[in-house]
């Protein structure tokens, strides 16, 4: 165990060194946030019928979804790990007494927070400063935000479950690019980083309930904002749980099966 | 049973055909077309415990897939291999616990931090006691002079600094095992001389097994007594050095200081040439030996100083790979 920590640490505390990267990211994130929030305003003020998520509930969830963006996206990709199936680095790591799966995850893990540690505070910061309806609420509730939270972690290691499944697809492919970038695209926008689960025509919203990607953000969010009540949220928190279990067995198993005709490059 | 057998192992490797041009491009986006080349064909050798042995041949000849195969790394597609009791690729992460792996080409070391913390790293994931770790790094500290190395972000030190670092890595947990895939590439000879010396003591102190693959003939003829040789995934010869050399070392320079002149025909000399002092002779040592040449000298001239040169290593490797084409 102590060796998985040992590189989730590493690979956080490196992760912190990219300031300038996060700063750029920081700007990016203040923008589209602002994008966002003119264009639902817009819509709002049109007066659509029927619209699942008060203004304030949406714009709260908006600012969360570009403050931890970076925990919670797939595309942002640990860059280390593609480099490493496409140039055989990969060598060494198969060369160590430890499960390969669970290395890459922490590892994925540390730069994922390492990464959303740089970001989260300036954008929190700011938005709560912000005057209404532009600024990021509170939650819902005292209880809401711990179970927020509560759902926010499970988010995490989902969102990391996914995120390694890629370098273990393109052990196969041997190129992230096509399928792979394609996977990555329709996953993040399930997971409702581009527009809100709520938001979605219906079959679109069918789609993504059976599927795992809507339990990264899109449920820890609408706990925050109070969209999905306390009550209502046991069983949505036990798929959420469900999901993390099987994607990392999937995980596992889709790695042993690549490694078995892994062609390692280079030598 | 020796400590490392293999039996018949052979991995080839599929690859698209890629042809140039945009018709072929686009023909090839249709229908693949696929060339299996033959990495390692058939290969078998045992070696025993404390052994070091050196695994040469040409570019390509499939060394480094024979290293990932016996380092556990790669499925060989056919073939029996027991190192240590273990087949390697059936039973990597325990097996690995045993053996120590450098591939000169790449590295283990992290860029961002200093390669003291890639080390701390190391000994989490080989679940080194502390006091053993702590010995075991300062004794590689200092054989190996990464003192003043070893605090700096990896990705400031020169290659030859980090070829050391990386050695080191691959030594933390004290392998019975080590492979070594071009440990010596890029280095000069201070830092050639330190790694061979190294490697030498590593070997005799504690009985490290080392399979050490390389183009330079030097690390060969100061390390290994035994050479495998390999050409388009075969083996070509398995033996010593000495025997080899034996074999093809038929080249001999000798350099003759006199005032005379020599005037000779005989079986088995080469080429004779006049210089400012004397004579060079290039004689094949199989039809003449260096004796015999010297007792029809001396009858014929007096020699005030004579020096005798092998035909240099590389040379004889070169005539070695045409030989056996490849
Ligand atoms: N990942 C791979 N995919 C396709 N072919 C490969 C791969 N790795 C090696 N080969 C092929 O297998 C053959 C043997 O390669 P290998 O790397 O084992 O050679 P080598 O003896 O180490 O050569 P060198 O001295 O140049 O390092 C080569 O023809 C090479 O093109
Ligand atoms: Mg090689």
């Amino acid at each position: 165990m102590k060796a998985y920590y040992t590189y989730f640490k590493l690979k956080f505390i490196t992760g912190l060194q990219y300031r300038s990267a996060a700063w750029a990211g920081i700007s990016t994130q203040f923008f589209f946030g602002f994008v966002y929030i003119m264009v639902y305003i817009a819509f709002y003020e049109s007066g659509g019928k029927n619209i699942p998520m008060t203004l304030s509930e949406t714009i709260t969830y908006l600012w969360l979804n570009q403050a931890l963006l970076a925990l919670v996206n797939q595309f942002t990709r640990d860059e280390e790990l593609f480099k490493m199936v496409r140039e055989g680095t990969i060598s060494y790591e198969l060369a160590r007494p430890k499960n390969l799966y669970f290395m890459w995850f922490f590892k994925v893990l540390g730069q994922k927070l390492a990464a959303v540690t740089l970001r989260f505070f300036p954008l929190i910061i700011v938005t709560s400063l912000l005057p209404e309806p532009y600024g990021l609420g509170l939650p819902v509730s005292f209880i809401g935000f711990i179970v927020f939270l509560l759902s926010l972690t499970i988010g995490s290691l989902l969102v990391t479950a996914l995120t390694v499944l890629y370098p273990i697809v393109t052990l196969a492919t041997m190129s992230e690019k096509g399928i792979v970038n394609l996977m990555i695209t329709i996953a993040d926008i399930l997971s409702g980083i581009v527009v809100p689960i709520p938001f979605f025509p219906l079959f679109l919203q069918k789609i993504s309930s059976v599927l795992p990607f809507q339990y990264i953000s899109d449920l820890p969010f609408r706990i925050y904002v109070g969209n999905i009540q306390i009550n209502s949220c046991i069983l949505p928190i036990i798929i959420q749980f469900i999901w993390l279990i099987l994607l990392i067995v999937i995980g596992n198993l889709l790695m042993k099966k690549n490694l078995k005709r892994v062609v390692v490059q280079g030598g | 049973m020796s400590f490392i057998e293999v039996k018949q192992i052979s991995k080839t490797f599929r690859v698209a055909k890629k042809k140039s041009g945009l018709k072929e491009a686009f023909k090839s986006f249709l229908k693949r077309e696929y060339l299996d080349i033959k990495a390692v064909d058939d290969i078998s050798f045992s070696i025993e415990k404390g052994e070091i042995v050196g695994y040469i041949g040409p570019n390509g000849a499939g060394k480094s897939t024979t290293i990932k195969i016996l380092s556990g790394i790669l499925n060989p597609d056919s073939g029996e291999c027991k190192i240590a009791g273990m087949t390697p690729w059936k039973e990597r992460v325990k097996y690995v616990k045993k053996i120590g792996v450098v591939f000169g080409q790449k590295s283990q070391l992290w860029w961002d931090i200093p390669a003291e913390d890639t080390f701390d790293l190391l000994r989490d994931i080989y679940e080194i006691p502390e006091e053993e770790y702590l010995s075991t790094k300062n004794d590689l500290i200092e054989k190996l002079n990464l003192k003043d190395i070893i605090n700096i972000p990896v990705r400031q030190l020169s290659l030859g600094q980090r070829m050391r670092c990386e050695i080191a890595a691959s030594l933390l947990h004290s392998p019975e095992i080590l492979f070594l895939d071009e440990p010596t590439i890029g280095l000069d000879a201070v830092s050639k001389q330190l790694v061979r010396d190294f490697i030498k003591k590593l070997n005799k102190e504690k009985q490290t097994t080392i399979i050490l693959t390389t183009h330079d003939m030097s690390d060969i003829t100061t390390l290994a007594k035994r050479i495998i040789l390999i050409g388009k995934g075969k083996v070509l010869y398995d033996g010593s050095l000495k025997k080899l050399k034996n074999m093809y070392e038929t080249e001999t320079y000798i350099s003759i200081k006199t005032k005379d002149s020599l005037n000779i025909k005989k079986k088995g000399i080469i080429s004779k040439k006049k210089n400012k002092e004397g004579y060079d002779l290039v004689i094949n040592t199989k039809l003449i030996s260096i004796s015999e040449l010297l007792t029809v000298l001396s009858h014929r001239i007096s020699i005030e100083d004579i020096e005798i040169l092998e035909e240099p290593i590389d040379k004889m490797i070169v005539r070695l790979y045409e030989d056996y084409q490849i």
